[in-house]
């Protein structure tokens, strides 16, 4: 917008950088949990695309992140499909489905709208398990292993997984730059900050929010796809109202409608649940506590606070 | 078993269903009707009245009987205090923003489960019923407990109807459900009135838990079912009337029991989950509301 | 009648519950004009312009504008079709800057010289030396002003302007009689007005509304002669 046009971008170019070089010293164990914590990452931004700028509160965003990990696994173990393939099938599923949901779902608003999404999402997971014959079931299958090679590198390997994932987190936060920085992000944000307001100065609320919920899709899709092909993984729980909350908890956390927050969010969230498991099993009381003492003491979260106090250069 | 008396069986369950499901939804309605709050946690309460039965029977022994009566007793209370103190805690501070209370009761029902995993465990256990006899149809036998579930449902609803229209609470709480300002400036007691809201919306579905663990046995994750249900009855009867609220969780609990009993619970629930989508898209004042409750 | 009608309504009517807010208004805007909306609170003068940018749904009647009926049409196509409304209780985003608040109407369609023409307005309107200030930081008189400057920079062919001067300093009353001025005959205006003398002074034709109802239009001069209207409204 105005200033200086390359400013938006240091942040997260920084990060990237920082992450590249994470990728050669980090410990086996911390150096898979990256991996994991960039592949979230990516569903995070998605979420914080659509909740964070554009202030669409949904709680099914698990339906379009196992659309994707299922089209890519099943795609995988029943149609004998390459990975790079089935990242693109896991991509398109998402957002096939964030557009069938969106076109119901938006007739809706405020807490209809969370509702609707909240029960298109348990129908998906639902449909999961019912046809347990094709999907697993609660069980899930592991990813054949055919399908977990990519350019000739086996993806099951540490330094192979680690730069897919950090291949793709690369492509979403620019994305997610670009896309917040055009003039689309300010019709964006106008929606969040008041829709009314912004049909008046010609935007269509249905379209633009539809296009916004598609893009979400398409992230929350290639997040699931790329958590299925590097950790051979897939199960209906991934699918469950659990990964609609948790990224609403990340943004929250990192700070919604900022660039860096959805991964400040995972990141500690994750290590958060990682160290109070090794202590209790009640580890998703973590999970409760921060959604409370967000919600009361700091909605902004940290990014979002930090702006707030020191200017828009972090976020 | 003949068709008849099989759809006769699944028309029973889904009596018991939807005797248990009319209480849940009941509570999950007044809190929606009088504040204003969609409260997530209210499957984490449910939970809590089947625990609290659990610890209750277990504590007292024998008789079982006596054990129960004070479940349903000791529970209920115990759950709507536990209410009232997050009201106080938490949604009060958030002067109950729509979606922020949303949030907040999605964090109370992980610390809810959590607590419950953390003192109960992770087992389901049983919980005896306070009286065991076979009703003898010419086709099968029928639990009298179940049949007496079916009652005991019916004359908490009464009470409750009796509460709402025929007495002062009532009047308070339909006062503040029209206009909050407005009854404040009467005198009501506003703040008192969403914590007592709060604490018997979950106390009913601490009633109802307690009613039906005998049947189910009580886990920490068990509340997913009854929330979901509810919602979909209190969708569907039009948020905030009672009478909707009743027909729907009829509907839906005969509907549940039929389906169950012939196709398969699953097939019930994406059925019931799609229909709520549907009616909140397609007619948001439900099924059998009049008024547009936006 | 004389002159173009860029807008026309026919038996345009709303109630709400029992109350007729708008009754049956026959209405021609002509192009060009400048255009004032008068009456008293209550009269249904925001409901009736609610009704020409698509606000509030259309009961019963037509609205033509240039030519095409438009009594259906949602809100954000009258406003690619050329209509712009300024609210009455100021509306603007509060959490954006000056500048993305006038950004955001000046971009559709899209424009490659977007920063240009964003000060250009802000300039017009006298809000340059604040473009980077957040919305809500401004002052009320500043506010308003940002509210018509998007209005203008949506190029509109008819601009409705609700209730502009309420809160203004005098000094930024005549800034916006010249503002008004300077944008016609290429724009037309529609005026809701209280201050009668911005009324007199702008206006070309103006329509007395009361109780949902065209009580008279003509030129100022004739208005201010209308018994009628004295009685009702000027309060004789």
């Amino acid at each position: 917008m105005n200033g200086q046009p390359l400013k938006p971008w240091l942040a997260p170019l920084a990060l990237i950088g920082l992450l590249a070089v994470m990728g050669f010293v980090l410990p086996a164990y911390h150096h898979n949990n990256m991996a994991r914590i960039l592949v979230l990452a990516v569903f995070a931004m998605g979420y914080n695309i659509a909740f964070g700028y554009t202030g669409l509160l949904s709680l099914g965003h698990a339906l379009f992140f196992g659309a994707g990990l299922y089209a890519a696994g099943l795609a995988i173990n029943q149609g004998g499909v390459t990975a790079g393939l089935a990242l693109g099938l896991g991509l398109l599923a998402g957002g096939g489905v964030a557009l069938a949901t969106g076109v119901l779902a938006l007739r809706t608003a405020g807490v209809s709208f969370m509702i609707v999404t909240l029960m298109f999402a348990q129908a998906g997971y639902l449909l999961l398990l019912y046809f347990g014959a094709f999907t697993g079931g609660d069980e899930g299958f592991v990813v054949a292993r055919t399908g977990r090679v990519l350019g000739g590198f086996d993806l099951t390997t540490d330094g192979p997984r680690y730069g897919l994932a950090l291949g793709l987190f690369t492509l979403a936060i620019l994305g997610q730059t670009a896309i917040v920085r055009a003039p689309f992000g300010r019709v964006m944000v106008a929606m969040r900050e008041n829709s009314a307001r912004a049909q008046m100065l010609g935007f269509d609320p249905f379209r633009t929010k539809l296009i916004v919920l598609v893009i979400s899709g398409l992230y929350s899709g290639v997040a699931g796809a790329a958590y299925g092909i590097l950790f051979g993984y897939v199960g209906a729980s991934f699918a469950a109202i659990q990964y609609s909350i948790l990224p609403l908890l990340w943004v929250l956390l990192g700070g919604s409608g900022t660039v860096l927050g959805p991964f400040l969010g995972v990141f500690i969230m994750f290590y958060l649940i990682d160290l109070s498991s090794s202590y209790t099993s009640a580890h998703l009381m973590v999970v409760g506590v921060a959604l409370l003492v967000l919600v009361l003491f700091a909605p902004r979260g940290i990014l979002g606070g930090l702006r707030k106090r020191w200017g828009t250069w972090l976020a | 078993m003949a068709f008849g008396p099989f759809l006769l069986l699944a028309l029973m369950e889904g009596l018991v269903t939807a005797a248990v499901l009319a209480l849940t939804a009941l509570g999950l309605s007044l809190v929606f009707g009088v504040m204003r709050v969609v409260n997530v946690a209210h499957g984490a309460f449910f939970m809590l009245g089947a625990v609290g039965a659990w610890f209750v029977t277990e504590w007292v022994g024998n008789p079982p009987a006596l054990g129960f009566a004070l479940a349903l007793v000791i529970c209920p209370l115990a759950v709507g205090a536990i209410a009232a103190l997050a009201n106080g805690l938490v949604l009060k501070r958030l002067n109950y923003d729509p979606e922020a209370t949303i949030v907040a009761t999605i964090g109370l029902l992980y610390i809810f489960q959590q607590m419950a995993l953390t003192l109960y465990g992770p087992d389901a256990r049983p919980v005896p019923a306070p009286f065991s006899f076979r009703v003898q149809l010419p086709w099968f036998g029928y639990s009298g407990y179940k049949l007496a579930v079916i009652g005991a449902a019916a004359v908490v609803l009464a009470g409750v109807w009796l509460v709402l229209n025929r007495s002062k609470i009532g009047l308070v709480m339909r006062a503040t459900q029209i206009d909050r300002e407005m009854a404040q400036a009467f005198g009501i007691n506003v703040d008192r009135v969403y914590a007592g809201v709060f604490a018997m919306g979950a106390g009913l579905a601490a009633v109802a838990a307690v009613l039906i663990v005998p049947i189910q046995q009580a886990h920490y994750l068990m509340g997913g079912d009854p929330l979901l249900l509810s919602f979909i009855v209190v969708i569907i009867g039009g948020l905030g009337s009672l009478r909707g609220t009743l027909v729907a969780a009829l509907l839906i609990g005969l509907s549940d029991g039929v389906i169950s009993v012939f196709f398969s619970p699953t097939l019930a629930k994406i059925i019931a989950t799609l229909l709520v989508a549907l009616v909140l898209v397609f007619r948001p004042q439900g099924l059998f509301g009049r008024q547009v409750t936006r | 009648m004389a002159g173009i009608g860029l807008l026309e309504t026919q038996g345009l009517t709303r109630h709400f519950g029992g109350l007729r807010a708008v009754e049956a208004v026959d209405f021609t805007l002509n192009t060009g004009q400048i255009h004032a909306l008068i009456g008293p609170n209550g009269a249904g003068k925001t409901t009736f312009v609610g009704l020409l940018c698509g606000r509030v749904p259309v009961q019963a009647g037509t609205i033509h504008f240039d030519g095409q009926d438009i009594t259906h049409m949602p809100a954000h196509l009258r406003v690619r079709a050329g209509i712009a409304y300024t609210f009455q209780i100021t509306s603007i985003f509060r959490g954006l800057s000056v500048f993305d608040n006038v950004a955001l109407a000046a971009q559709r369609p899209s424009r490659h010289d977007l920063g240009a023409a964003t000060k250009h307005i802000l300039h017009q309107v006298g809000l340059e030396s604040q473009i980077n200030q957040q919305a809500d930081t401004l002052s009320y008189g500043h506010q308003r002003l940002l509210e018509i400057a998007m209005g203008l920079a949506l190029r509109p062919r008819l601009l409705i302007l609700d209730e502009p001067t309420q809160g203004l300093s005098n000094a930024e009353i005549t800034g916006f009689k010249a503002l008004v001025r300077a944008v016609v005959p290429q724009t037309t205006v529609l005026l809701i007005e209280h201050n009668m003398d911005v009324v007199m002074d702008l206006a070309d034709q103006i329509t007395v509304l009361n109780m949902g109802q065209t009580l008279a239009t003509g030129t100022p001069a004739t208005i201010q002669a209308n018994a009628a209207v004295q009685s009702a409204y000027l309060g004789g």
